[in-house]
């Protein structure tokens, strides 16, 4: 069984923060995650502190403006089933679909989505990996055949999330609420690459929670994927990805895109190269192709993830394609 | 056979009840004394340090205890409530043994505190007898032969039943979808789609 713990369901999000600054503590919002790493000793926790009772959190907003606003508790399943979200950020959509399985959509939250730590198996296994505070990457060297092709520096883990390449795409900003303030940044801004913190996946301090994803209004020729590339139809994460976000003229010619990649790095991976070769073509097979040879420009597999070279041009391909 | 009477919960779990003494009383969800009425417990440790008082309602009977905050649901419903149908598989959220419905929606018993299981209202597979009667779910399982070593079929059973809450019509796609959270390895799957194909027949 898991070691005990004291447990805590704040009322209010100033004693949840108030909670989260003490040492020892763990935030508990659809619990997937924090069971998980608990139960493989991942990290522990003197006390959990649920979010659960925060019913602000929950929900989709529409604003005035066409704006729309996440809360970070709303489930992965209340997205996928979301007319505003299916209609207007189908990325997103398809993204929290794609994940996990029904009953963990029911459980797991948006938010939760984003920060879940990565599934590296020396990561979540009985290895005192760099990650954790150790000295050494078991990766490299080791078992690598669901590593990252791209962003990786001492630690070479791949970002688990849909959901974030999605949101990415679409233009996502974050709300963080902290001990003195709140602030709103972009989601790209969230996440922290190997190269400048190894032992984090994003900003958060210990006592800021992400309360809400805030998405523009879409402009009235966008139109967005999410396409996800796996061993199995259910359950298993990306072992490549990639969502679109396109504007698209009358005409047919692409505006402005969006291209990114889930599976292949650390965190979830733009590729501006293609972004910008993108601008002003027409989705065709020419420019599928095209697209596809960008985003595998500068891979550097490890010994065992070369397929997934193959994997990133086939399913970029296919998405555009997709979205023609 | 005597089981260990748990000292840590008010609840009476069925503790010196044989097990066959218990399953007579399932049907009839006579589940010791906890049966009472409502209870606005929240789930939080008073600074006496006691343990949380959680109000769970199981199969529509309300069961108001004190819990351990790192007990799962799971282990609640076994090992405190003695309601045996829901089964461990992984304990990890990867196959789907441990299903139940939590206001209706399936989810894992394995990856749910039964603290935070608090004011909410659980389905197990024994909920789903019509008395000592088989529900529709149930029957049409036995009718297509939808099990071999049967160690999955309470979650399959019950995820079953939440699709079919939700989407009383699926086609046998948006069956395979819906069941997609739960494995077999003796590999039925063939017989539990048609199950759920034969159980939405049955629910009408």
């Amino acid at each position: 069984m898991i070691p005990k713990f004291d447990y805590e369901r704040p009322a209010s999000m100033r004693q949840a923060i108030k909670q989260l600054t003490l040492p020892g503590t763990r935030l508990h919002a659809g619990g997937t995650d924090l069971l998980g790493c608990l139960r493989d000793g991942v990290f522990g926790a003197e006390k959990v502190v649920s979010i659960g009772g925060l019913s602000e959190l929950r929900g989709i907003k529409r604003a005035s403006d066409g704006s729309v606003t996440i809360g970070a508790l709303t489930t992965l399943a209340q997205l996928a089933a979301d007319p505003i979200i299916l209609r207007h950020y189908t990325a997103l959509a398809q993204g929290a679909l794609s994940a996990a399985s029904p009953q963990l959509r029911n459980q797991g939250t948006l938010g939760g989505n984003l920060c879940q730590r990565p599934r590296c198996w020396y990561f979540r296994g009985d290895f005192h990996c760099l990650r954790k505070g150790g000295g050494v990457c078991y990766a490299v060297g080791g078992q690598n055949q669901y590593h990252c092709i791209f962003g990786g520096d001492a630690c070479y883990i791949v970002h688990p999330s849909d959901t974030a390449p999605a949101l990415i795409a679409l233009g996502a900003r974050v709300r963080i609420e902290g001990p003195s303030n709140s602030k709103t940044i972009p989601l790209e801004s969230f996440f922290v690459p190997p190269s400048k913190d190894v032992t984090r996946e994003h900003v958060l301090a210990p006592n800021e929670i992400l309360t809400e994803v805030l998405l523009p209004a879409p402009a009235p020729n966008q139109r967005s994927s999410y396409r996800k590339v796996r061993a199995r139809g259910a359950w298993d994460f990306a072992l490549a990805g990639v969502a679109l976000c396109m504007h698209v003229r009358d005409t047919g010619e692409i505006e402005r895109a969006r291209v990114v990649l889930s599976g292949v790095a650390p965190t979830p991976w733009r590729v501006p190269d293609a972004e910008t070769a993108l601008a002003g073509k027409l989705i065709s097979e020419e420019t599928a192709k095209l697209t596809a040879e960008l985003c595998v420009k500068g891979a550097q597999p490890m010994e065992y993830n070369g397929y997934k070279v193959n994997l990133v041009r086939g399913v970029v391909e296919e998405a555009l394609l997709g979205l023609r | 056979m005597e089981k260990e009477k748990k000292n840590e919960v008010t609840s009476e779990s069925p503790a010196g009840m044989s097990r066959r003494e218990f399953l007579g009383t399932v049907g009839a969800g006579a589940i010791g004394a906890t049966m009472i009425g409502p209870a606005t417990a929240t789930a939080r440790e008073d600074s006496s340090g006691e343990l949380p008082l959680v109000s769970i309602t199981v199969n529509g009977w309300v069961h108001r205890m004190r819990v351990e905050p790192r007990w799962t649901l799971l282990y609640v419903l076994r090992d405190q409530l003695g309601l045996t149908g829901t089964k461990p598989g992984c304990e990890r959220g990867e196959c789907g043994a441990c299903t139940v419905l939590i206001d209706g929606e399936p989810r894992y018993s394995c990856l749910t505190l039964a603290v935070e299981a608090d004011g909410r209202r659980v389905t197990t597979v024994e909920g789903l007898m019509d008395g000592e009667q088989l529900g529709p779910v149930q029957q049409a399982f036995v009718g297509e032969d939808g099990l071999q070593c049967g160690y999955c079929t309470s979650g399959q059973v019950v995820a079953a039943e939440g699709l079919l809450r939700r989407n009383p019509n699926p086609t046998m796609e948006e069956i395979r979808m819906g069941m997609s959270g739960n494995l077999c390895r003796c590999g039925a799957y063939d017989h539990i789609f048609k199950s759920v194909h034969r159980a939405a027949k049955l629910r009408k």
